[in-house]
């Protein structure tokens, strides 16, 4: 652990490219204890693969990443449960750590499931499938979870109790948290610092300044900067289909 | 007691259903059925190796079994044919290759019904120490790899994330599948070894919630299909593997009278 900064994960100038293409590159950003940071960006702007690269399951990326905790915990964006696999959400909990039962019932607790513990995984409807992922990450203590749209399938008021939950989890674990989003409106509140990516940084800062930026309203429309914000400004690039950008 | 052949090969069937259970669910839960027979096709080639250089044929069928696993991910990383089309091509030209070498071996009298398909009396001492001590330690090794191998089982990226080593846990099971098949040739035979690992495993879904209670009922059904299968090859003279084999069938098509009850349930 690099104790001065409190510096969980760093990318420095990262990239990956698969069949030529560039899916994210030039990206940098560090999570810090206590802190959240949040990506968001349209689809295909490199979010996931940005996550990826934090967590190490590259081989051959450009730029360099460095990781002062292997105590991690992941909510990938997908993930699927093959039947032929019989699995209940006591078992899952259990998946990568040895847990006791008072743990594994304080986290599905937390986020609304204990009444599932026993259910067969195949059953679960979507919400409540990213309420057991959410719990199964927390409730090992992490110090760096990485949340790859923790709350889709999840109903609206659901949502925003689960980001606060986030929030929570943060202050009291002391961990730090790399959440991916594509709707910065619900995650505004609970976010110390936003990355917006299209295949790069297109810009970075407080939700605030993010909502304010050119580059955020010209991915996300006007619409979705107005009710956050009434500053103007031009996009001074475009982006090509190869992942080029290209000033104006 | 052990200078009975029947006892013998019950003693063997018995060790050979401990280690097949926990084995054949991650063989039906990795969707490795075709990779288990691929390896135990290749294994006739360990035999007649083992034969023609008198060599243990236990550890012949091991080191072959398990170079036709690395042969497998070389060509996977290397052309661009798809896995079942790879594991068609070595199961097949390695089958072949072995039979064309016995052919070869005229000076050596070859029981080729008893290598493809098993035989009760082939089973002498030395055999039951091979299993239950090979068993022993295939067992061992995958416990300690339990928890990387079925957390990537479930999800690749999620166990990787979280500080496992699933590439390792996956190259250490596929040696633990060639160690099986080394193992159990003898009394089930190269044809039918991977019908011992998954119809057993694919009875224990049928009746199971979770994983813990899959890997028990894929062993009783293994133990229940060897005594079934062993007693009947001894009353009615058939090959042992064809006889074990079937009694699992017999079992699994009653295990599906428990799936109909559940999805009516459901209903």
């Amino acid at each position: 652990m690099s104790i001065e900064n409190n510096i969980l994960v760093k990318l420095n100038n990262v990239g990956f490219q698969q069949n030529q293409k560039w899916l994210v590159k030039g990206v940098s950003l560090q999570v810090e204890k206590g802190k959240i940071v949040t990506l968001i960006g349209p689809n295909g702007s490199g979010k996931s693969t940005t996550a990826k690269i934090a967590l190490g399951l590259f081989k051959n990326i450009e730029g360099q990443v460095e990781k002062f905790t292997n105590n991690i915990g992941y909510v990938p964006q997908k993930i699927s449960i093959d039947w032929t696999l019989p699995l209940r959400v006591r078992d899952f909990m259990l998946l990568t750590d040895n847990l006791t039962e008072d743990v594994i019932d304080e986290a599905l607790s937390l986020t609304g499931v204990i009444n599932l513990k026993d259910k067969s995984l195949g059953n679960l409807s979507g919400g409540e499938f990213q309420r057991v992922l959410l719990a199964r990450a927390i409730s090992k203590k992490p110090e760096l979870l990485v949340l790859d749209e923790p709350v889709q399938g999840v109903d609206f008021t659901g949502e925003i109790a689960l980001y606060e939950l986030i929030k929570e989890i943060s202050e009291k674990l002391n961990c730090g948290i790399l959440l991916i989003s594509h709707d910065l409106h619900t995650v505004m509140s609970a976010t110390d610092h936003v990355v917006c990516l299209n295949g790069h940084v297109c810009c970075s800062g407080s939700p605030k300044e993010v909502a304010k930026n050119s580059e955020y309203k010209a991915l996300f429309g006007e619409q979705a900067a107005q009710t956050l914000s009434i500053y103007e400004h031009k996009h001074d690039h475009i982006h090509t289909n190869d992942g080029d950008i290209k000033k104006n | 007691m052990f200078d009975d052949f029947f006892i013998r090969a019950l003693v063997a069937g018995i060790g050979i259903a401990f280690v097949a259970g926990p084995l054949g669910c991650f063989v039906v839960w990795r969707r490795l059925s075709y990779f288990g027979d691929t390896l135990a096709h290749s294994a006739l080639l360990g035999v007649t190796i083992a034969y023609s250089l008198e060599f243990n044929i236990a550890v012949s069928i091991f080191l072959i079994s398990s170079a036709i696993a690395l042969i497998l991910i070389q060509l996977q990383k290397k052309t661009n044919l798809p896995s079942d089309a790879l594991l068609g091509l070595l199961a097949h030209s390695s089958l072949a290759v072995g039979l064309v070498v016995i052919g070869f071996l005229t000076f050596i009298r070859f029981d080729i019904m008893g290598l493809l398909f098993g035989d009760i009396l082939a089973v002498n001492k030395k055999d039951l120490v091979t299993i239950w001590v090979g068993g022993a330690l295939i067992l061992l090794v995958l416990r300690l790899i339990w928890k990387p191998l079925f957390a990537s089982t479930v999800n690749y990226e999620l166990a990787q994330a979280e500080g496992l080593n699933p590439d390792r846990a996956k190259a250490i099971f596929t040696i633990l599948l060639a160690a099986i098949i080394a193992i159990s040739i003898k009394l089930v035979g190269v044809l039918l070894i991977t019908g011992m690992l998954i119809i057993p495993t694919a009875m224990a879904r049928n009746l199971s919630d979770n994983p813990q209670k899959m890997v028990i009922f894929a062993i009783i059904g293994g133990l229940l299909s060897v005594f079934i299968g062993l007693f009947s090859s001894l009353e009615f003279n058939t090959p042992s593997g064809p006889s074990i084999i079937a009694a699992a069938l017999v079992l699994f098509i009653f295990s599906l009278l428990k799936v109909k009850q559940t999805i009516q349930l459901k209903n």
